[in-house]
């Protein structure tokens, strides 16, 4: 993707709705409070499996089902993908990083800006934390880049 | 929502009361209205959204590191999603939350803590400050390292089909469910 993608005038204005339909359902699923999620993981409320199905259920109709009906995008002019990431070892060791800190904090990036939208400023220790760890990666990985082959775009 | 579909949510209700103490309808309402979030960028842009790589590309504004520079063409479009999603949480705080709308579809919270302001009703969070801060160093190094969060793998990746996301998101549930187990065992609350 690049950037003349945002020259469209819609392109931004579509993008923050679709963020605000994406974090209202946040926070009417609970998914914005940490407690709820920690309950789940200690299975004592198993409803976070119909948050994350029920929208993967809706991007899913979605990926595919346009597909049918058009090939590009009206906004970007970008061809139709699926969300395809390759699957290698830092798939595994950066997922189970992951849900050290998901585990321990009841929180993940969506989630924890949702949060701060309800009202938690607590909040910002998380959101703190999660660029201190990003910067971390980035230095790390900035500094083996140079022998590598050009990193691809993650979400 | 259709009576049928209501219906049937609630007789899941009801099937599964102890797996779900509190209802499943919030959940899942919560989770097509995220879904759909997703779906309305994905069908004007052909992008995929998820939430983590906004982490990278805002320190591409602030840092010259070449592993942040990629995301640059992206920066833009990352923060206002990123304002968006705050922006509709603050829309369920300032309706629901607040009690101005209510629904049999809706659960109030029953955790954390509560603070009135002016009619606005906010919510806090009582887990630990130094468990936010820890996980989140920890999601932010993680999420990166392996290609996506929730939202990236759970809902985008797995929408797609894609084994690398069914692989990140079996890893990170597994392992989250071990550490929040083993966390609460120590007697770490909240």
């Amino acid at each position: 993707m690049s950037a003349e993608h945002e020259q469209h005038s819609l392109f931004l204005p579509l993008v923050f709705v679709g963020g605000l339909i994406f974090g209202f359902g946040l926070g009417f699923s609970h998914m914005a409070q940490p407690e709820v999620v920690l309950n789940f993981l200690q299975f004592e409320d198993f409803g976070l499996l119909f948050v994350m199905f029920g929208a993967a259920v809706v991007t899913g109709i979605t990926f595919f089902g346009i597909k049918q009906f058009r090939s590009t995008a009206p906004l970007t002019g970008a061809v139709y993908g699926r969300r395809l990431k390759t699957l290698d070892r830092n798939v595994v060791i950066g997922g189970g990083i992951f849900g050290v800190g998901w585990g321990l904090s009841g929180i993940c990036p969506g989630a924890a800006y949702a949060s701060l939208g309800v009202g938690n400023i607590t909040i910002l220790y998380g959101i703190a934390g999660m660029f201190v760890g990003a910067y971390i990666q980035g230095y790390w990985r900035s500094a083996s880049a140079e022998s590598d082959a050009p990193a691809t775009a993650a979400d | 929502m259709s009576i049928s579909l209501s219906l049937s949510l609630s007789f899941l209700a009801l099937a599964f009361g102890d797996l779900f103490p509190n209802g499943i309808e919030h959940y899942a309402l919560g989770g097509l209205f995220v879904g759909l979030g997703v779906a309305v960028i994905y069908l004007g842009t052909a992008i995929p959204a998820g939430a983590s790589t906004f982490l990278e590309s805002t320190l591409s504004y602030a840092s010259g590191l070449s592993r942040f520079q990629q995301y640059r063409p992206s920066r833009d479009w990352r923060v206002v999603f990123t304002l968006g999603i705050v922006a509709g949480a603050f829309v369920y705080a300032a309706t629901f939350q607040s009690g101005l709308v209510s629904s049999s579809l809706h659960q109030p919270a029953t955790t954390g803590e509560f603070l009135e302001v002016g009619g606005l009703t906010l919510w806090l969070t009582e887990v630990q400050p130094w468990r936010l801060f820890l996980g989140g160093v920890l999601i932010g190094i993680g999420t990166r390292l392996g290609k996506g969060c929730t939202s990236g793998h759970g809902v985008c990746g797995v929408g797609s089909a894609s084994s690398a996301s069914f692989v990140g998101v079996a890893t990170f549930l597994l392992i989250a469910i071990g550490v929040a187990q083993l966390v609460a065992a120590l007697g770490v609350n909240p």
